[in-house]
């Protein structure tokens, strides 16, 4: 073994403890409360999925916002250089709201303001994530990955109705 | 003394500096049209066409370009100095930065012609010219021969000087060399299986997700590929130049041996948001992401303690007295001193970004480029500009051009990063402004992210003064009719204790082992879940931009 001064000793002791606090917490919370990022869903050919009868993203975009409860809604977005489809959607508050995205092109991200929904949206994947929508208002979801020169106009809304 | 070796050294630095300064220019730019100043319009003249083109060479030039010449240059430089040796092969090494020139010349040609502008992280399905990934291939390919010739001279050494322990900035050289070899698989098999086939026409459709997923293997350990030159310095120079010895040698050694075993197996914590990735590896490598943090403590105490020793034997006393007493004069210590503190922000900060959930809130926002202007662009580049200020004397010998006008570079440097990343901090984690974005016209972008814009604008416009004071000093030193009056030794830090560190510490088979068969535990199955799912269904977009 070698020889290791005492107070070098004594910090890596106190930062490798201070580092398996933070990951304990890091992943404590993660499971506890339900903290999710994306898992696999189903892998799909995007030369076809806005095709009508293909897939959920076929259907019309007013038919993409579905209710299977009350209060509780999916909705299957597109996304596509340089929008989203749909870009408005409406849901009373109190709704908990799961997103289904694809990209028909290249890669896009989507992340929704106010809440923990942060995922890349790639061709052929799906990427899911679920929120509850307690406060009224209007939120934006924004591309976050360059898809090209009008990135910065790719966004929609969220609008949660009292 | 090894004039063969000073020449492609010089060469090496040349070719980085150059393409900084073109990409370092398009910095400022892009600061200023976030707060609604574009002049890309004005530079149509010159070919460029678009924010994103600008910011595709900005990124490229810097974060691929001048790291990749610098790093290959300087650790060749350090491997022949730290074992007084010089090269085996030299053609081979001369070999090298001609792949890469001719590497980059070829990526770069695309770029300007705005037939590439797909950044430099070129995520698939955006699609540029094939000519982009051919070149970019050989950059790396060039870099993997340049360490084939250090690795040779290595051996050479060994049996020159049989039970003798490899000097410590020389075995750092060829661990960082040797990581960046077993790193780049994962680049190699993105280009050389999947986009370039694809570029070409050759194949119809790509998986995104598998090439994200070969992409990050390499995107991760890179930033230690950068970071350890620095490192280097840090542990094998500066502790000399602070008038101190390194506190603990073999401590530093166990440290560069854990960057080879820890920086790879982590490259999903840049992943933890992609769809068909499973959530229990995003959690294997979240948590051997917080285990590559060791290291970097190991070295803020080692460090710290050896700046320590050179105040106090420099006459400081007291709790702190010791910093004051630093060579704050020496602008090569100065500069490396401040990247050691701009980078310490940046590593707490990337604690978040490893975080499984906590990345949730900062993921692709301007916090991300916040963290790694504090990384890559003060840690890293701070401090080769450190290292520039006595090597490239050395270099050319000729005497700096002028110690006050580096002196006021690094400090520059230092308060225009500090504003910059502030900024963009702020931004990203408080209103999740996107990062890489044209937000001066971006219809979303809010009244309250102006003053954090103008804050990061004004870093941006500071950070473009403090650079042309770099090349005033480095074309000043390089055009000087001054010569030398006695030559400039690399500076090497005696260790504190002369007991030499255990063998295990200057043996190479173990460590590589381990290595390899920690990526194939960490690796192996996601991509073999990956392979044996492809998707090679998208096809390439060209006309996005």
């Amino acid at each position: 073994m070698m020889h290791i001064d005492s107070r070098e000793r004594n910090f890596i002791i106190g930062t490798t403890i201070l580092l398996l606090i933070f990951g304990a917490a890091v992943l404590v919370s993660s499971f506890a409360f339900g903290f999710q990022v994306p898992a696999p869903v189903e892998r799909i050919d995007p030369k076809v999925v806005a095709t009508p009868g293909q897939s959920p993203w076929g259907d019309p975009v007013a038919e993409r916002l579905r209710e299977l409860a009350p209060n509780k809604y999916e909705v299957y977005i597109l996304a596509q250089a340089w929008a989203f489809q749909p870009n408005q959607i409406r849901v009373p508050v109190g709704s908990t709201v799961t997103f289904y995205l694809t990209s028909k092109d290249v890669q896009h991200g989507f992340r929704l303001d106010g809440t923990n929904i942060n995922m890349m949206v790639l061709p052929g994947e799906v990427s899911r994530l679920t929120a509850t929508f307690d406060e009224p208002g209007e939120y934006n979801f924004i591309c976050h990955e360059y898809c090209g020169v009008g990135h910065h106009t790719m966004y929609g809304q969220l609008i949660v109705e009292p | 003394m090894y004039a063969g070796t000073k020449k492609l050294t010089g060469w090496y630095l040349g070719v980085g500096m150059v393409a900084l300064f073109i990409g370092g220019a398009l910095g400022p730019l892009q600061k200023l049209e976030h707060v609604g100043i574009n002049v890309y319009p004005a530079l149509t003249n010159v070919g460029l066409n678009s924010y994103y083109q600008g910011l595709t060479i900005h990124g490229v030039l810097n974060v691929l370009v001048w790291t990749t010449f610098f790093i290959v240059g300087f650790l060749t430089f350090a491997n022949v100095h730290s074992l007084k040796r010089d090269l085996t092969h030299p053609k081979l090494n001369w070999a090298s930065l001609i792949i890469m020139i001719v590497g980059l010349v070829m990526a770069a040609v695309p770029v300007l012609l705005n037939l590439a502008t797909v950044l430099f992280t070129f995520y698939p399905p955006l699609m540029a010219s094939p000519y982009y990934y051919i070149g970019l291939t050989l950059v790396v390919i060039g870099s993997w021969v340049g360490g084939w010739g250090m690795f040779l001279t290595y051996r050479a050494w060994r049996k020159e000087n049989p039970g003798v322990q490899t000097p410590l900035i020389a075995l750092a050289s060829n661990i960082t060399m040797a990581m960046w070899q077993i790193a780049t698989v994962g680049i190699a098999a993105e280009m050389l299986w999947l986009i370039i086939p694809w570029s070409l026409g050759l194949v119809d459709g790509i998986d995104p997700q598998l090439a994200r997923t070969f992409f990050w293997f390499t995107g991760h350990p890179i930033v230690y590929f950068w970071l350890l030159p620095a490192y280097v310095a840090w542990y094998g120079m500066v502790p000399q130049q602070a008038g101190g010895k390194l506190f603990s040698e073999p401590m530093a050694r166990l440290v560069f041996w854990l960057f080879l075993l820890l920086s790879i197996p982590v490259g999903l914590h840049h992943q933890y948001l992609d769809p068909s990735v499973p959530q229990g590896w995003k959690v294997v490598h979240a948590v051997l992401t917080y285990s590559l943090f060791i290291p970097s403590l190991l070295t803020a105490f080692n460090v710290i303690a050896s700046l320590e020793l050179g105040g106090r034997a420099r006459g400081g006393t007291g709790l702190l007295g010791w910093i004051r007493t630093l060579p704050w004069d020496n602008p090569s210590f100065t500069a490396q001193n401040l990247a050691m503190i701009l980078f310490a922000f940046g590593g707490i900060g990337g604690l978040t970004n490893a975080s499984y959930n906590l990345n949730l809130v900062i993921h692709n926002t301007m916090w991300v480029p916040g963290h790694f202007h504090l990384t890559v662009g003060s840690g890293v580049t701070l401090t080769f500009f450190g290292i520039a200020y006595w090597l490239v004397p050395k270099l050319a010998n000729k005497p700096l051009f002028s110690n006050k006008v580096a002196l006021w570079q690094s400090w520059t440097w230092f308060v225009g990063m500090l504003l910059m990343s502030n900024g963009l901090h702020i931004l990203g984690l408080n209103f999740g402004s996107p990062r890489r974005t044209m937000l001066g016209v971006a219809p979303y972008a809010s009244a309250d992210w102006q003053p954090l814009l103008i804050e990061a604008a004004l870093g941006g416009i500071i950070l473009g003064v403090s650079g042309l004071l770099f090349y005033t000093n480095m074309l000043g030193t390089v055009f000087s009719k001054k010569t030398l009056t006695e030559e400039i030794e690399m500076p090497v830090a005696e260790p504190l204790e002369a007991h030499p560190a255990p063998a295990w510490l200057d043996s190479w088979r173990p460590w590589v082992v381990a290595t390899l068969v920690l990526i194939v535990v960490s690796y192996g199955p996601i991509l073999v879940y990956l392979i044996s799912n492809l998707n090679l269904t998208s096809p390439g977009f060209n006309k996005l931009w």
